[in-house]
């Protein structure tokens, strides 16, 4: 279906408890599901006549951690017949296993790998989950926004050893985040610094 | 007395000239035939997407040079893309105009790049030498705009950074003249080159669904016979008002693929050449003192533009919570970028989605069972840039 607002009508009406949320913006439709109804829902999207989502353009991870629910985890899906696209998501907590796609989509095997390397979600089913993006032996989950961005390690030529070696990070000068809102916003180290002021004293 | 044979596993790359970049592929062999190639990749990474959530939008631009080098600003389009979407601001005509033009050189800088060491990877070595003096010069195209050859951060969300020095318009105009004769030459020397053609026919053959399947785009879709191209089909900034043709493949080989990145060198050639007889003069970037820095001279003058470029320069713009995926059509597939805004001045989550990350995992399925020789023709007409791949 070429017409936005029918396509999310047509969903919404075939799949109706499964889809517990959709939107449309920027032209693109947003639906957000349960964990459970991702195979279920990729099949139809994928296969009805009337959506022909035959593309899995990309899989990734937003990662907020003051939620209970850590993960979102976000599927774009396009569609070459009717020219739309659909953003997929689903909230999981951090020690969920999620079910791989790569039954349906083949290429859903290098992107799932990417998520595991970056975020540490594991997928059940998957052929061959290894790291994709990061060293051997890397340890820890690079996009996770507690992972800091300078890293852990960090590695150099050793003359003495004449060999690649591996240490902890040393900084000259750390790492320098401004904080950005003004003073009206709220800052919250102000309030901190003078607390710990009023310790010392 | 019976001899056990065992299949042998070879290492290709990570340095090697044919791997195009830093690609370490482990092949097991049964002789000389393929049976299984596994890639290992992210000798390359950086950390782009981590880089990007700890700056300021107008800091991450330079980060998308570094993707793609070969083609860097239509990378950056993807991204002004997104924020102008988000921010809904209108880009000024000629803005408009700049960026496809630019886009377009990108588009023939990578084609000329990927041809060229094709046919260097099974055994021409002229049309490469031939190729790069083009790439030279369209290199200087990019540093007379933006300043820098390969690096150019030119790209703003709401426009460019600067408008085109005078004449280079014209050069440009010139060179779109000169270069037809160059894309036949290297014809000449490809096209019907049995050696070239023996190497090429009927190698890494994608099916229409196996295309589909492994999340193929750009010539790689094309080349199997899909008519796709997001320039056509959900057309961004000015390609609605310019006509070009999609050229399509047919079997799907790397050929195909090869001819697919000829006619397109020549459609991007006729875009150049309409952008520059539309194009008018007028503003480069949005006029909105929020999002776009004042220029230099005003700095003296005006207070307002002082505190625009203060601001600008030192917190940057803020983006409103928001949530898109934009993509365009980069030279070697879509390039999207998937950017989650939380109303601060740097972006929450900016996930790049590159074309050759889909490319070349499919290299197991194109490869298998062919020989060992052609792995640098597939690989080749895949068109990896490990930039992009590894991010």
């Amino acid at each position: 279906m070429s017409n936005l607002l029918d396509l999310e009508k047509k969903i919404n009406s075939e799949l109706t408890t499964k889809i517990k949320k959709s939107e449309i913006k920027h032209s693109q439709i947003f639906l957000e599901i349960d964990k459970e109804n991702l195979i279920d829902v990729t099949q139809f999207i994928k296969t009805h006549k009337d959506m022909r989502f035959r593309q899995l353009i990309d899989i990734t991870v937003v990662d907020y951690p003051e939620q209970a629910q850590r993960f979102k985890i976000v599927y774009l899906f396009l569609s070459h017949e009717f020219n739309q696209r659909i953003i997929l998501s689903y909230l999981i907590n951090e020690n969920e296993v999620i079910s791989s796609l790569t039954s349906i989509f083949p290429s859903a095997n290098w992107m799932e790998r990417e998520v595991f390397d970056m975020y540490g979600v594991n997928f059940k089913n998957h052929p061959d989950l290894r790291r994709i993006l990061t060293d051997y032996g890397f340890e820890g989950h690079p996009l996770r926004k507690d992972f800091p961005l300078t890293g852990h390690s960090e590695v150099r030529y050793s003359e003495e050893d004449s060999k690649v070696v591996s240490e902890p990070v040393k900084l000259e000068q750390n790492y320098r985040n401004f904080d950005y809102k003004s003073p009206w916003e709220g800052t919250k180290y102000i309030k901190e610094q003078t607390e710990n002021n009023d310790k010392k004293n | 007395m019976t001899k056990k044979i065992k299949n042998l596993n070879l290492n290709f790359g990570p340095q090697h000239p044919a791997a195009h970049g830093v690609l370490r592929l482990i092949l097991e062999l049964d002789g000389e035939v393929v049976e299984k190639a596994d890639p290992h990749i992210g000798l390359l990474h950086r950390g782009t997407e981590k880089l990007i959530e700890n700056k300021t939008y107008m800091q991450a631009v330079p980060y998308f040079d570094r993707l793609d080098y070969v083609a860097p600003m239509n990378q950056e389009h993807a991204f002004a893309l997104a924020i102008e979407k988000i921010l809904k601001i209108e880009v000024p005509i000629r803005a408009q105009f700049i960026r496809v033009i630019f886009c377009e050189i990108g588009r023939i800088l990578s084609h000329i790049l990927n041809v060229t060491t094709q046919a260097l990877d099974v055994g021409a070595l002229t049309p490469s030498l031939w190729g790069f003096e083009e790439r030279e010069t369209l290199m200087t195209f990019y540093e007379r705009a933006s300043g820098s050859r390969l690096h150019a951060n030119y790209f703003r969300a709401g426009g460019v950074h600067q408008d085109l020095p005078a004449g280079l318009e014209d050069d440009i105009g010139n060179f779109c003249e000169k270069f037809p004769k160059v894309i036949n030459d290297l014809e000449n020397l490809l096209t019907d080159n049995r050696i070239f053609k023996q190497r090429n026919v009927d190698i890494g053959i994608v099916t229409k669904e196996d295309a589909l399947d492994y999340s193929f785009t750009g010539v790689m879709i094309r080349g199997s016979g899909i008519p796709w191209d997001l320039r056509k089909s959900q057309p961004y900034d000015c390609y609605k008002q310019l006509e070009f043709k999609i050229p399509v493949g047919k079997n799907g080989d790397c050929y195909d693929r090869y001819l697919c990145r000829i006619e397109e060198m020549k459609e991007s050639v006729s875009i150049i050449k309409q952008c520059l007889s539309k194009i008018e003069k007028g503003p480069i970037k949005s006029l909105d003192g929020k999002i776009s820095p004042p220029p230099k001279k005003d700095l003296k003058q005006s207070m307002e533009a002082l505190i625009h470029h203060f601001k600008l320069f030192t917190e940057g713009y803020r983006v409103p919570k928001d949530e898109i995926y934009t993509a365009v059509e980069a030279p070697k597939g879509e390039f999207g970028v998937y950017l989650i805004s939380d109303g601060s001045n740097k972006p929450y989550k900016c996930k790049i989605r590159a074309p050759g990350f889909s490319h070349l995992q499919s290299m197991d399925y194109l490869i298998r069972g062919h020989m060992l020789a052609d792995v640098p023709a597939v690989l080749g007409s895949l068109d990896i840039v490990f930039g992009e791949v590894d991010r």
